[in-house]
């Protein structure tokens, strides 16, 4: 019992470690990959191609000052960041992160805990971190801010429907929340995968992602040509970066849902082990949501809404209602 | 008759768009089309083409200023330069203090006297940056092609006044023979070739 305790510790404290770098480390690949499909260099100058540039920002954020306009709601005022980073690193606590490796002959699984309601836990998570934004904008006092809380509703009524309703089909197929399970359903190889027999789902799933991360092209929460910055108006410093942080890790984290429920998880792809293929997959998935930056207009909040509730969802329940009438023949 | 005259003869053509749609229906055929036509792709594509250019085929945009500088124009008017004559290697000027004259913001400065030959010999001569307007007149009016500008554009510098000196500005003797002539007005970049594209319009 006491070796599980202390287990679950390490592998929670490792996670946080490796995550807030990596989510760090993707700031620098998304300046990076912006740049070069812009035939820009991007981050140059600080270290060998620009890689101490985190750390120069990482400095720049610890000694801003540190800043809480005079009208604002002190303590929601500094909630909010906390609940933005930590949400998206709790929603982590169920996602298995790589397959079981042995170190020091002990078998590790690496993921916190593999709770029965995996899945749902993760997305219950993510959405309360939409609870960032919405208190954030609200309590600073700014008209900017206050815009952007009410595109977080918009953007939260519209997209979680969505979400819900485009895993339920692979969950049908499944017939559990645990992402395990989902990972040992597409043991087969690249022809068991989800995606091919609930393709739509995929699509689905994909564009609620977005909304969720609240990535190009539904960056609606802090559109900078719009409303400045949004919930982020007033923020500075390490705030500041705390909403970066979550929003990356989330981004990462939607990257191992889609890699998990649709594209075969961590198993061995061919002659690549298993913790390779998922790597490569969230690499990709993360290198998509900075190549659509690059590529795609944002849309409206009301387009947001209107794609949302009279597109996705009707074709979502479809494909719910079909996935349940061929499993029933 | 009168008012196709005024007509060009050009080949206008208009583009070809559909109506916007207004009803509901309509708009959403609209984006089923977009959508299926796959024209979202289409971005990706190109981003995607643009990123591999930059990378394997060196159409990097970014020039690294400081270290590495774009070709500049000989007509470019930037800080003066007092060229040698090549075979004897003396300076051109003859003193006859026409750029002095001529100079609109009045910052040329110039002493000549007779030397022992009862030649004319240039004791002082500078020029005022803060206030030279780099208008050229001076590069324009000298009979001997001895002043003339040359291509250093950076010259921010911590004081108004910034006086150059004659002995600064003339061609160093032993880089007698990297002196270069200016080309003339009319003159085109050294890049020219690499900077000439189809134009847009091809189509
Ligand atoms: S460039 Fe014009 S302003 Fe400058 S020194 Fe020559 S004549 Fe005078
Ligand atoms: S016009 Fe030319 S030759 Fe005459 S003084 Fe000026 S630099 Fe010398």
């Amino acid at each position: 019992m006491d070796g599980y305790i202390i287990g679950t510790i390490i592998k929670a404290v490792l996670i946080l470690l490796i995550l807030s770098a990596l989510a760090g480390f993707g700031t620098y690949l998304e300046r990076k990959v912006l740049a070069f499909m812009q035939r820009r260099l991007g981050p140059y100058h600080v270290g060998p191609y620009g890689l101490l540039q985190i750390l120069a920002d990482g400095i720049k954020l610890f000694t801003k000052e540190d800043f809480i306009p005079a009208g604002a709601n002190r303590i929601i005022f500094m909630i909010a960041p906390a609940i933005t980073a930590a949400t998206a690193f709790i929603a982590l606590a169920a996602v298995p992160l790589l397959p079981e490796f042995t170190i020091f002959g002990i078998k590790v699984r690496p993921i916190v805990s593999d709770l029965n309601i995996g899945l749902l836990f993760v997305i219950a998570m993510m959405g309360v971190g939409l609870y960032g934004p919405l208190l954030a904008g609200m309590a600073q006092e700014n008209k900017w801010g206050l815009l952007g809380s009410a595109r977080t509703a918009v953007q939260f009524l519209s997209y979680e429907v969505v979400t819900g309703l485009s895993i339920l089909a692979p969950i049908m197929m499944v017939g559990s929340l645990s992402l395990i399970d989902f990972n040992n359903y597409q043991a087969g190889g690249i022809s068991h995968w989800i995606i091919w027999k609930q393709p739509l789902a995929f699509i689905l799933f994909l564009i609620s992602g977005y909304a969720e991360t609240n990535r190009t092209p539904f960056d609606l929460l802090e559109h900078e040509a719009e409303i400045i910055s949004g919930y982020a108006t007033e923020y500075s410093g390490l705030r500041w970066g705390m909403f970066f942080i979550g929003e990356y890790t989330n981004m990462i984290t939607i990257g191992f849902l889609a890699s998990l429920i649709f594209l075969g998880g961590f198993n061995p792809l061919g002659f690549i082990p298993g913790g390779i293929a998922i790597i490569l997959k969230v690499s990709f998935f993360f290198f998509l949501m900075l190549w659509i930056r690059a590529a795609w207009p944002h849309i409206r909040p009301d387009q947001l809404m209107w794609l949302c509730w009279k597109v996705l969802m009707p074709l979502a329940v479809l494909n719910i209602l079909i996935t349940g009438i061929v499993m029933m023949v | 008759m009168s008012e196709k005259k005024r007509v060009g003869v050009q080949n206008y053509r208009f583009i070809e768009l559909e109506p916007t749609p207004t009803t509901a229906w309509g708009k959403f055929k609209r984006v089923l089309k977009r959508s299926v036509k796959l024209e979202l792709f289409v971005g990706l594509k190109v981003t995607f083409r643009e990123m591999f250019k930059a990378l394997f085929m060196g159409e990097m945009h970014t020039v690294k200023y400081p270290l590495e500088k774009l070709p500049i124009s000989p007509r470019y008017r930037a800080i003066h330069e007092m060229k040698r004559l090549l075979e004897s290697g003396h300076y051109r000027c003859i003193g006859c203090g026409l750029c002095e004259k001529i100079c609109i913001s009045d910052c040329i400065r110039m002493d000549t006297r007779y030397d022992e030959n009862q030649r004319k010999e240039v004791v002082e001569y500078t020029i005022n940056f803060g206030r030279c307007i780099f208008c050229g007149y001076c590069a324009e009016v000298c009979p001997e092609l001895a002043i003339t500008h040359g291509g250093r554009y950076e010259t921010a510098s911590e004081q108004r006044a910034s006086f150059s000196l004659f002995e600064d500005m003339l061609t160093p003797i032993d880089k007698l023979k990297e002196q270069k002539e200016y080309p003339g007005f009319g003159a085109i970049s050294p890049n020219a070739d690499e900077n000439i594209k189809k134009t847009p319009l091809a189509y």
